[in-house]
């Protein structure tokens, strides 16, 4: 047994791990730490403060900063929402379908948007709905956004049923429940943190996005990202720093709640 | 919700056999209007005439390609040599792309190997540790790289500290910041799948390897290199990929001279630039790029599960 741990080992992948998980987390600890500086400046360390979180909610730019925080949870629900019925439609339909000769074509169809670039996703949807002469504003995101979102809410409630067996629904219908009981009383509740973590996955993607956002919006309308991204071209200010912060912890939270949603199967 | 369509079928493998185009429909919809005619629409922009302050004119034209690979002189009249404006830059940005992938697998594979020989429950904590960084808006996360690699910024200052510097490294602004922006966005990409291919590794072929007198090194690189491949190529493709049409890492970390495809795409539709059509080719020419290396891939994995089968 000793022998077998020799082997596995190799001396300093310990150390590059560790400094993997260093530089991962070094940028996010030092905006979060600099955020509760009670400086003007950067880089000067003055004390811990929360002014750059009441100039957030305060400040000259608190009116901008608000609505593009309206703007993105709105989004983020919806197209979170829509795309994870969808993508639990599409899973029951991939999952328990049987055999057939679409199947990969439409694994390819739904998985699109992770594989093409985000770019080029942008610049064909900006096209897109140029051409129709669709006017661009908060329905034309949100109709990006469900897009790209699909995959993303796919790929936990697939892999969640993939590991659901048949014989719960069997047994349901042994004891005379009918086919829709068996779905909406056994397989959906069993489906359930699949289902939950690609919502949270789905609404955090939404949430992040600025790549397609910036393409498809209209003058005048932001989301927290675009809104950011027009504040940092100006410098980094320690009020973005206090807004990263925030949503840093959204995100994590989410991601945790996601993790822990999925580990937490009774069933094997 | 979900519940309208089902019903249908047996109780077995496929129980919802009989509703699986009613299924399968929304997605199938959602995406053909939102993804494949919006690609479609793209293809056919890029064919056409630029309209001035942005869109087009409906006129069959080749004007975009012609101005991505020739140059015909200021006035257009002259022979018409190879332009090499724009194929500098997509070799530029194929050669970030390349180098911020081989800094994360030089960093990912000893990490995911790390992790995958970590006892079995402390595993998923390591996975979750390197995930959540990917799940943290990629925006912030290149503005806290720059706040980091800043003239006055953290490190410098750690370094003149510690005296290793005098004068601070100038970090943003040249391909080093557009790098280490492109490596940093991506790592996760690079462990989480060397991290199942290590996971599914049989440690015994490593025993069998020792025992027939092969050092460390040998057994690394001529044993179990040879066995995950498929998971450090499916890494090297989700860092590389991304990192080729990345925009804010060059946008953020860069300089007017470190301009990528992202930045010469984005300028076409939201900057001063103003062509349609050739940001339409343009993007052409970056999805042919990246499906071209997507099918070399798949057809890599089959035969990887050729072997391995």
């Amino acid at each position: 047994m000793r022998a077998q741990f020799d082997i596995k080992t190799y001396t300093g992948f310990r150390a590059i791990a560790l400094v993997c998980l260093f530089i991962l987390y070094a940028p996010l600890i030092v905006v979060a730490v600099y955020s509760f500086n009670a400086s003007q400046s950067l880089t000067n360390w003055e004390g811990v403060s929360l002014r750059w979180y009441a100039d957030v909610f305060t400040g000259p730019e608190s009116g901008k900063f608000k609505q593009a925080a309206r703007n993105s949870f709105i989004i983020a629900t919806v197209a979170a929402t829509v795309a994870t019925a969808i993508a639990t439609l599409a899973a029951t339909g991939m999952v328990r379908g049987g055999r057939f000769k679409l199947r990969s074509l439409s694994f390819g169809l739904i998985s699109l948007p992770i594989m093409v670039p985000e770019i080029v996703l942008a610049v064909a949807t900006l096209i897109f709905f140029s051409s129709i002469g669709f006017d661009r504003g908060i329905m034309t995101i949100l109709l990006a956004h469900i897009a790209f979102c699909i995959p993303f809410a796919y790929l936990p409630i697939a892999a969640r049923m993939q590991g659901i067996e048949h014989s719960y629904e069997q047994a349901a219908q042994d004891l005379y429940a009918t086919k829709r009981q068996a779905f909406t009383k056994i397989l959906l509740p069993l489906m359930m943190p699949g289902i939950i973590s690609g919502f949270l996955l789905a609404f955090i993607v939404s949430l992040d996005d600025f790549i397609i956002t910036n393409f498809v919006k209209g003058a005048g309308v932001e989301t927290l990202p675009t809104a950011i991204f027009g504040s940092v071209k100006q410098g980094i200010k320690p009020n973005i720093m206090a807004i990263s912060t925030m949503l840093l912890g959204v995100s994590i939270v989410m991601v945790t709640i996601s993790f822990f949603v999925s580990k937490a199967d009774a069933i094997r | 919700m979900a519940t309208g369509a089902a019903g249908g079928g047996s109780a077995s493998m496929d129980t919802y056999r009989e509703a699986r185009n009613w299924l399968l429909m929304p997605a199938w919809v959602t995406l053909a209007i939102l993804v494949l005619v919006p690609v479609a629409m793209m293809l056919i922009y890029s064919f056409l005439t630029k309209e001035f302050r942005g869109g087009v004119i409906w006129e069959f034209s080749l004007a975009a390609y012609d101005q991505f690979f020739l140059d015909r002189g200021l006035f257009g009249d002259e022979p018409a040599r190879i332009e090499w404006t724009y194929i500098t830059i997509f070799w530029r940005s194929i050669w970030q792309a390349a180098t911020a992938t081989v800094l994360s697998l030089a960093i990912g594979f000893p990490t995911a190997y790390f992790i995958a020989t970590r006892p079995a429950r402390m595993r998923p904590i390591w996975v979750f540790l390197v995930t959540i960084p990917y799940w943290v808006n990629l925006l912030i996360r290149t503005v806290s790289m720059k706040f980091l690699l800043r003239d006055q910024g953290t490190l410098n200052d750690f370094l003149i500290a510690m005296g290793l510097i005098d004068t601070p490294l100038v970090i943003v602004n040249t391909n080093i910041g557009v790098q280490i922006g492109l490596f940093y966005s991506y790592l996760p990409f690079m462990v989480l799948p060397i991290y199942a291919a290590v996971e599914r590794y049989n440690f015994t072929l490593s025993e069998a390897a020792a025992d027939l007198y092969a050092s460390r090194t040998t057994t690394l690189t001529r044993v179990i290199l040879p066995a995950v491949k498929p998971g450090v190529l499916a890494g090297c493709i989700l860092v590389f990929v991304p990192s080729l049409g990345s925009f804010l890492a060059p946008d953020l970390l860069g300089g007017a001279r470190n301009f990528m495809i992202g930045s010469l795409i984005e300028e076409q539709f939201k900057g001063n630039a103003g062509n349609w059509p050739f940001g339409a080719a343009a993007s052409m020419i970056l999805l042919t790029l990246v499906l071209m290396l997507l099918l070399l891939f798949a057809r890599q994995q089959v035969k990887a599960g050729k072997t391995a089968g």
